[in-house]
């Protein structure tokens, strides 16, 4: 079997580790949502559970909305296939401020594991490249993850990883499934830092 | 308050686009369309405005939905055959009570020449009608910039997607 070896959730808490107050993060329906939760729930965040294709083109939205601030989408092999045009989309307005960490499992994890595109070989990178993202890279190596983190969060985008991680499947750490509770939450957040009022 | 593009003397595109203004649309997405050639243009102008130009029109739903996360109003500019690729992400809207306004030109329904547009035009009130949407059908240009501001300010102020729909008399048939 073709695939990765990262453990999923170990290259999720390097990225999240001690995150900056500034940092917003729009998660993928399934394990990249779970894999978000178990980092621990932040009201910075915004889980999707649906609306599959929809995680970049929010990150879009909203990096162009907040250009101060850094916004982090997190999804999977599988839900970044469903919508490929966005990376061309994102890549005509380039944003510095959007990262995009594709957890690739090479499978669809949820559905009972079969191989997605990735698994034969099509490269997201090159992919994102030629829709001119500033950078993309690939993260295979357990000596690479040191990296990743800054790959994602320090250095001007829009910036692509993609991380090779194993199928193994992780206690599931399920948020709120409230949409209007996520979306109210989120905009309080950031309203508060505004100093605005409701 | 208008954008540095020569409008036709009698666009009602023009009355739409201040319109947007009025209520503070900040982000514009859309898909290349002749109907609304005018108006894209005055937003790809207007540096208050950021025109984020879509490979499908479903990538809106997420677009705006991250505006308004970020405390931004939007609106989705397309074609009638654009409603049927959204349906699944206008779930988005649903679930979330994210607000959503879009201005559609319809096809398939006015002097039709291609009877591949027919369709999609038929079928654009019922799909969105299917996704909970407030319709609002526009026929003569005076009406034009009312009613999208009257669509904006209900999507805006009650958090519900509405839609308007300018008709293909209104625009005029396309000819080839």
């Amino acid at each position: 079997m073709a695939g990765g070896s990262l453990p999923r959730r170990h290259v999720m808490a390097g990225v999240l580790a001690e995150r900056p107050d500034d940092l917003l993060v729009i998660t993928g329906l399934g394990t990249p949502t779970y894999d978000v939760a178990a980092c621990g729930d932040s009201e910075r965040n915004f889980y999707l559970w649906g609306a599959m294709g929809s995680a970049l083109p929010l990150g879009l939205g909203l990096a162009l909305a907040r250009p101060d601030n850094r916004v982090l989408v997190v999804t999977g092999d599988g839900e970044l296939l469903m919508a490929l045009g966005a990376l061309a989309t994102v890549g005509v307005r380039r944003p510095e401020n959007l990262s995009l960490l594709v957890l690739d499992n090479e499978a669809y994890g949820e559905t009972g594991g079969q191989d997605s595109h990735t698994a034969a070989q099509i490269d997201l990178c090159a992919v994102a490249l030629g829709c001119r993202w500033l950078r993309a890279e690939t993260f295979a190596e357990e000596a690479a993850l040191e990296g990743l983190r800054g790959f994602l969060l320090d250095r001007p985008g829009p910036a692509l990883a993609v991380a090779k991680i194993g199928r193994g499947e992780e206690p599931r750490v399920l948020p709120s499934r409230d949409g209007h509770e996520l979306r109210s939450r989120f905009r309080r957040a950031l309203r508060g830092e505004d100093g605005l009022s409701e | 308050m208008s954008a540095a593009i020569d409008w036709a003397p009698d666009d009602w595109r023009r009355d739409v686009y201040e319109a947007l203004k009025r209520v503070e649309v900040r982000q514009v997405a859309y898909v290349p369309d002749a109907g609304h050639a005018s108006l894209i243009a005055a937003c790809r102008a207007d540096p208050e405005i950021q025109a984020t130009v879509l490979t499908t029109e479903e990538e809106a739903a997420g677009v705006l939905a991250g505006a308004d996360l970020g405390g931004q109003r939007g609106a989705l500019l397309m074609q009638s055959s654009g409603v049927g690729n959204c349906i699944n992400a206008f779930t988005l809207l649903q679930n979330c009570g994210f607000p959503f306004l879009t201005l559609i030109t319809m096809r398939g329904e006015w002097a039709e020449f291609n009877p591949w547009q027919v369709p999609m035009g038929r079928a654009t009130p019922a799909s969105l009608d299917l996704a909970d949407f407030l319709q609002y059908r526009v026929e003569r240009p005076e009406d034009a910039g009312p009613v999208v501001e009257a669509a904006a300010r209900t999507a805006f102020d009650c958090d519900r997607a509405a839609a308007v729909l300018l008709t293909q008399r209104l625009i005029g048939a396309k000819v080839f």
